[in-house]
């Protein structure tokens, strides 16, 4: 028994006049891992950044259809509490390097001029960091700077700022593509224990990556939605012959 | 292609670099010639009762710079009070709306401003603030310094903040904290080292400056801290002392300059530890 | 498995799974959400008021310099009106008899500040070919390099007073025994100190611009079998030129403009100067010597008008400058 948290409907997405995302639909099942695939430029990070609203944040840029979030259309909202209840994970480990470790978990409600007892953040702090995988490695020296980490960690630490805000689903958008291989397996290990508790929407130009790690595949190509499924039946069976194409290797 | 004319060639190069390397050091000459004047007529007059107390009348002995020590914070105060809020909104205004009208305007502008001669930056503050107080003071060299302290502080400003990664912004927004949130609290910590070295190299820029004083701030021999009233400040008390045919006075004014260097080459230095330093990792 | 969620007519489901989900979160979160709607409306608000903030700071540096030319413009106009175009050609400043010329400060500050920027060149370029092209790194390098920039760092007033104790005898002393009248103050006398002031900002500029020189431009030249002399001739220079003379045109936009040092050390005399031993008086220099005792409207704003007259001059060379660094920095 499954449910979908969030929900895209011929949504299109265009700046300057481009159409970069072309009446897409597709939904996203609580608690699973959907990727996101297709070659560079087929759309995919647009669309994940609508579904946040940070694709508004370029001039010039526009959008048509709908994304609802539990039922909610998010185009209807404050982008503030989207964004809130919608967390991100960017390509690029994005840690604010002003703060501590401590302080770049709990910044969303920092920043947000959220006040929060003192054992109330304490608790936040372990339990994101603990669900990131990063406790273990951080717990001495949670007031150090939180650039000083090495790559895969601070995108785990980044993973956990996100998730600090208990959001109802989680973009990553290539979260590994600036890691190396190991903390690649790393981030992908911690995707499967994530979900269980948490929606996943990941971007990926990786097709293992999207295998290893996804229970639903969407396949763009060129601002389309080609392919939308159980990942397993798209590895194995997809219907649309460009899917084939790309999976192979013929283009991308 | 004769060995004569490599020869002739080679020379002709090696007497270039020779010439480039003498010009070169030329030109520390009278950079120490004015740092050893200093140091040798300054530090002799130098010492607390001389920092600490005011000047004597004419032909006695002794006597201090506290009035002008004292009108020199007061005038960097009064101008870092009025150009540090502006220049750095101006500069994350620039930052934040890279293109567009009036951000082309505004840099332009700021180009302009600090072509602006300092004497006269001193006739504007004159006609606008001396004119209609009726009075000289140091709210008017206050204010004529903060205009030549702003294009220095715009533009640190702009250039800090052009530094910092898109992703940073993206983050805090992806957070769901708002623009202007986004902006205090997570771009302009980011680029405070810059920020603060801009005020600090402004500051450097308009501690020594006496042309746009002359008829703003005017000069005053006691102990002013009315910021309605006239004050005295180093390069003004050097200037009085030095273009006076006393001795003593120019004693003085050895030591004013001294202190003067000090300061200004102290923020330069203090400045240059800042940035190396407090660099912000990204 | 059924992918139930993949059916669209569902929303009951999905609500009590939406609020199932909201529970799972917990007491804490829901409070939070009770106070949302408050929070939103005032980040709005400061957002606005923010954005509010930036426009108005920008918008008020623009106001600030037409505010600078619009007031000299304004208080120039009585002696716009006394004088008219007489004002730049007349040779005689005598305000007793109301006379305002000012073509012998215009001479005298052209003459100034050209002849500093003649005997600053052959040491600035020298920096910047030292800094630039010859030592890019090194102990030399930084030395010099941080000499200079103490030089910029030391105020126009300290010069001055240096100038008028140190160089002005020096200068007295030459004069005497080339057997000229020995003022010792003087065009020349401020010229030099002129050129030591100015040498910083030509240098840093012109070794910023020869750094910028590509390589493989170098190299090319060098493996052709050309020394670094002819190399720095053929190829440093000519790719260099125009930002060179940029920094040239801006340095001599600060010598112009120069107030304090020129005042101490050039004589403030108001005839016209016989030669460069002459004491003078630059356009800066008399607004300095004379603004505070200006009696009369006509008088004050004469000494405007003359402000006025040295900002377009030096803002024409300064923007000059401006863009053709801009434009030659763009291309690389």
């Amino acid at each position: 028994m499954e449910s979908q948290v969030l929900k895209v409907t011929n949504f299109s997405a265009h700046f300057s006049g481009n159409q970069v995302v072309n009446n897409v639909s597709m939904k996203v099942a609580h608690n699973k891992v959907t990727a996101l695939m297709g070659p560079s430029g087929c759309g995919k990070t647009t669309l994940l950044r609508c579904i946040n609203r940070m694709h508004e944040l370029i001039p010039e840029a526009g959008v048509s259809g709908s994304i609802l979030l539990h039922n909610k259309d998010i185009y209807r909202m404050n982008p503030i509490l989207v964004r809130k209840k919608i967390g991100m994970v960017f390509q690029k480990p994005n840690p604010f390097p002003t703060m501590s470790i401590y302080d770049n978990v709990i910044a969303g409600y920092k920043l947000n001029g959220i006040s929060l007892k003192r054992d109330e953040k304490n608790r936040i702090v372990e339990d994101s960091l603990k669900k990131s995988a990063l406790w273990n490695e951080v717990k001495d020296r949670l007031y150090k700077k939180g650039s000083f980490l090495s790559g895969g960690q601070q995108q785990r630490l980044c993973i956990a700022r996100a998730l600090a805000m208990n959001p109802d689903i989680l973009l990553m958008d290539e979260p590994t593509s600036a890691l190396d291989p190991k903390a690649t397996s790393h981030i992908e290990e911690l995707l499967t224990e994530l979900k269980n508790n948490i929606t996943i929407l990941l971007v990926t130009h990786n097709i293992a990556q999207a295998a290893r790690v996804s229970d639903f595949t969407a396949f763009m190509y060129l601002g389309n939605m080609v392919e939308f499924g159980l990942t397993e039946k798209l590895f194995t069976v997809p219907e649309d012959k460009r899917t084939e194409e790309y999976l192979s290797g013929k283009f991308g | 292609m004769t060995d004569g004319k490599l020869v002739f060639r080679i020379i002709k190069d090696r007497l270039f670099q020779a010439v480039v390397i003498l010009f070169s050091f030329a030109m520390i000459v009278p950079l120490f010639l004015i740092i050893y004047y200093i140091i040798r007529n300054g530090i002799s007059v130098i010492n607390w009762e001389f920092l600490v107390s005011l000047p004597k009348p004419m032909g006695d002995i002794g006597g201090g710079i506290a009035n002008a020590v004292v009108g020199t914070a007061m005038l960097v105060i009064v101008a870092t009070v009025f150009a540090v809020p502006l220049g750095v909104c101006a500069g994350i205004y620039l930052s934040e709306n890279k293109k567009g009208r009036i951000a082309y305007s505004v840099r332009l502008c700021m180009e302009i401003l600090q072509g602006v001669p300092s004497i006269v930056i001193g006739i504007i503050a004159y006609s606008w603030i001396v004119l209609s107080m009726g009075t000289f003071s140091a709210l008017s060299g206050g204010v004529a310094l903060a205009i030549m302290m702003l294009p220095v502080i715009v533009r640190a400003t702009e250039e800090t903040l052009k530094l910092i990664p898109e992703n940073l912004r993206e983050a805090s927004l992806a957070l769901g904290v708002p623009y202007s949130r986004t902006i205090i609290k997570v771009i302009v910590p980011a680029g405070l080292t810059g920020i603060l070295t801009g005020v600090l190299l402004g500051i450097a820029r308009i501690a020594g400056e006496t042309a746009p004083l002359l008829f703003t701030a005017f000069g005053n021999p006691f102990m002013n801290i009315n910021i309605f009233k006239p004050v005295d400040s180093l390069p003004m008390l050097i200037f009085n002392y030095a273009t006076s045919p006393y001795p003593l006075w120019h004693a003085m004014a050895w030591g004013a300059s001294f202190v003067l260097v000090v300061l200004v080459l102290g923020l330069n230095i203090v400045t240059k530890v800042i940035t190396n330093r407090w660099k912000v990792r990204f | 498995m059924a992918i139930s969620f993949l059916d669209n007519n569902e929303k009951d489901s999905i609500m009590l799974k939406a609020a199932v989900l909201k529970n799972r979160l917990g007491s804490e979160t829901s409070m939070r959400e009770e106070s949302q709607p408050e929070q939103i409306r005032a980040s709005f608000l400061s957002d606005s008021v923010f954005k509010t903030a930036l426009n108005v700071s920008a918008v008020f540096m623009l106001l600030i310099l037409a505010g600078i030319f619009v007031t000299l413009v304004l208080e120039s106009i009585p002696s716009i009106k006394a004088a008219g175009f007489s004002f730049l050609t007349g040779k005689t400043w005598d305000p007793v008899f109301r006379e305002y010329g000012t073509f012998v400060f215009l001479v005298g500050t052209l003459v100034t500040s050209f002849l500093a920027l003649i005997i600053s060149i052959p040491f600035s370029l020298a920096i910047a070919l030292f800094s630039g092209e010859y030592f890019r790194q090194g102990v030399f390098s930084s030395f010099l390099k941080s000499a200079v920039e103490l030089l910029a760092g030391i105020p126009s007033v300290v010069y001055g007073f240096w100038a008028l104790l140190i160089l002005v005898p020096l200068v007295r002393t030459f004069e005497m025994k080339a057997g000229i009248i020995p003022y010792g103050v003087g065009i020349l006398t401020a010229s030099l100190i002129l050129a030591v002031m100015i040498v910083p900002y030509s240098a840093s500029i012109g070794s910023d611009i020869i750094s910028l020189v590509p390589s493989d431009l170098k190299e090319a030249a060098l493996s052709l079998g050309s020394t670094r002399f002819e190399m720095i001739m053929k190829v440093v220079f000519p790719y260099a030129r125009s930002g060179i003379c940029a920094g040239i045109l801006l340095s001599l936009g600060r010598a112009i403009g120069e107030t304090m040092a020129v005042t101490m050390v050039i004589g403030n005399s108001n005839l016209m100067p016989e030669n460069i031993f002459s004491p003078a008086n630059t356009m800066a220099s008399i607004i300095a010597n004379e603004f505070t005792e200006a009696t009369g409207d006509v008088y004050v704003s004469s000494l405007i008008e003359v402000g006025l007259v040295l900002l377009l001059v030096s803002l024409i060379i300064t923007v000059t400058g401006r863009y053709i660094i801009n434009r030659t920095s763009m291309q690389q």
